[in-house]
């Protein structure tokens, strides 16, 4: 697994729970280091059983977390860069779900060793869409109706959003759109001021 | 492609706003060099600068290819790859494209881009998605230079991280650990650096006298303490720029460097040894000890060999025992030690 999603994994946890709860997740998942490093490459199984120490830790559902986790990559300030590459994927959120399929290149041009999971989307009409996600952990399925919930609230769309389990190799997610321009949304310059 | 039923004539006339769509920097010109219209977003560069585009040369100087500069000579400009740099403005704007002849010699299209050039520009006039066309590749290349720069953060965070776990592990590596005084690794690498740079030394070669007893009779814990306070003497009496290292149980080394003559090499010894002989107080009990010094210079030599320098500052200290402790001796050269022996 890319060091990056570890350490996105572990920033979540220590910046959601604290420091404590990410030293006690390290110690149950015996992971062995306390610090991943973004630009190293780790086995998988340290990622699955980091996510099932920290979901038996905090004694939440291991989906819910996941959940968060895909809000939280959005959302949290530090992580203002990643939300700026989402957003060049599209002007609206329909564009932006379009351009999900090509996440998994987009990824590998700006890391050619970064692996994202194969995202498909069926266009169902009206408004209605469906996801199929090829996860990389088993669960993956509810990062992205987290990051999803996250980026229409930044385009400013009203999404119903649902996890549909899994279906074959792949976990299915439906998406309702309501409105695409619900809200004035977050703003978003194509380039940033000079020195940011 | 052609296709049978449209001339090549059809092909070409456009409706102004589907041209505004697929060349949103274009530029129609007709045969003297007048601008008839332009791409929306060129119009942004144009409102930029606060120009009323009428004639192409008032606009801009065609750097490629060279020598067009009036209307007559417009055609050399066709098929040709063409750099042009906006007149208004400072930061002299650059653009680069392509031009056509249109059918009927009826005047000229340019398609214009702004080349690598687009991060800037997109910044300076606040460009959207919406001012360029589908086919253009500028979103793409604004997320390659976000991205980029998002790693390369992360990459020199990382290079940080490990260079500073790198200094600190070397500093590991040359330190002794129950005093923080230098390792022998350490020593011999001074003394290397030394050699090879050819500036002069004094080596001190130090065993303390009656650390075994100190050990026997009060432990390990006071033995370690002596220890301690040992290299706190040598420190305080040496510069920073000198090198003090431990490099077995009850040995040290000094290099005191920059040294050339023995004059004032005896009475630094001796404050050593005069420190060395206060009795320390350890949790109440009194350890006593001194040391034995053997002292050479790195000038005695014609090309100095550290085996050879740690010989003879061994031979002057087992001198400094064998005369009765607690004093520091000068390596003689071969004929009085010879006696010596």
């Amino acid at each position: 697994m890319h060091g990056l999603i570890n350490r996105s994994i572990q920033n979540f946890l220590s910046d959601s729970y604290g420091p404590a709860v990410w030293s006690a997740v390290v110690r149950q998942s015996e992971i062995g280091s306390d610090n991943f490093e973004p630009m190293l490459s780790y086995p998988s199984e340290q990622t699955e059983a980091m996510l099932n120490a920290a979901s038996e830790t905090l004694r939440r559902p291991k989906n819910e977390l996941l959940e968060d986790l895909g809000t939280y990559l959005v959302c949290h300030p530090h992580l203002e860069a990643l939300r700026r590459l989402l957003r060049f994927g599209g002007v609206g959120f329909v564009d932006f779900l379009h351009t999900l399929e090509d996440l998994p290149d987009r990824g590998r041009l700006a890391l050619s060793d970064l692996e994202l999971p194969e995202i498909i989307l069926l266009d169902q009409g009206d408004g209605h869409y469906r996801l199929h996600c090829a996860p990389m952990v088993d669960g993956a399925g509810f990062i992205v109706v987290g990051l999803l919930r996250a980026m229409a609230d930044d385009y400013g769309a009203l999404v119903l959003l649902d996890h549909l389990g899994r279906e074959g190799a792949y976990e299915v997610l439906s998406v309702h759109l309501l409105d695409q321009s619900y809200t004035e949304g977050k703003r978003f310059d194509l380039a940033l001021p000079v020195g940011q | 492609m052609k296709n049978a039923s449209l001339t090549n004539a059809d092909m070409a006339s456009f409706s102004s706003e589907a041209l505004d769509r697929l060349m949103p920097m274009h530029l129609l010109l007709d045969g003297r060099a007048n601008v008839i219209s332009y791409g929306p977003t060129l119009g942004r560069v144009f409102q930029h600068h606060n120009i009323t585009p009428g004639k192409f040369f008032d606009l801009f100087a065609v750097r490629r290819p060279t020598g067009v500069s009036t209307a007559r000579k417009l055609s050399a400009l066709v098929g040709e790859r063409v750099q042009l740099t906006l007149k208004a403005g400072e930061d002299s704007l650059s653009l680069r494209g392509l031009c056509q002849e249109m059918a009927g010699a009826r005047g000229f299209l340019l398609n214009l881009s702004f080349g690598i050039g687009v991060v800037d520009a997109v910044r300076a006039l606040s460009l959207t998605e919406a001012d360029f066309a589908p086919t253009d590749l500028a979103i793409e290349m604004l997320y390659l230079v976000e991205a980029k720069s998002a790693v390369m953060r992360e990459l020199r965070d990382l290079n940080l991280r490990l260079q500073e776990a790198r200094l600190a592990a070397e500093q590991q590596a040359l330190t002794d650990t129950l005093t923080g005084l230098r390792n022998r690794r350490a020593l011999e690498s001074e003394m290397h650096l030394l050699i090879g740079r050819g500036t002069s030394f004094a080596l001190f070669h130090l065993d303390l006298d009656y650390f075994k007893q100190v050990n026997d009779t009060l432990g390990h814990a006071a033995g370690d303490f002596v220890l301690r306070q040992v290299a706190e003497i040598l420190s305080i009496e040496t510069r920073t720029s000198d090198t003090v290292a431990r490099v077995g149980g009850d040995e040290f080394v000094i290099i005191l460097n920059r040294v050339e003559d023995y004059d004032f090499l005896l009475p630094i010894a001796d404050r050593i040894i005069a420190a060395l002989t206060v009795p320390m107080d350890f949790e109440g009990q009194v350890c006593k000890i001194s040391g034995s010094i053997g002292i050479t210079l790195s000038t005695n030599y014609q090309s100095p060999d550290i085996e050879v320098l740690h010989a003879d500052a061994d031979a002057a200290l087992y001198e400094s025992k064998r005369a009765g402790r607690g004093r520091a001796t000068v390596f003689q050269t071969a004929p009085p030690m010879a006696k010596l022996a």
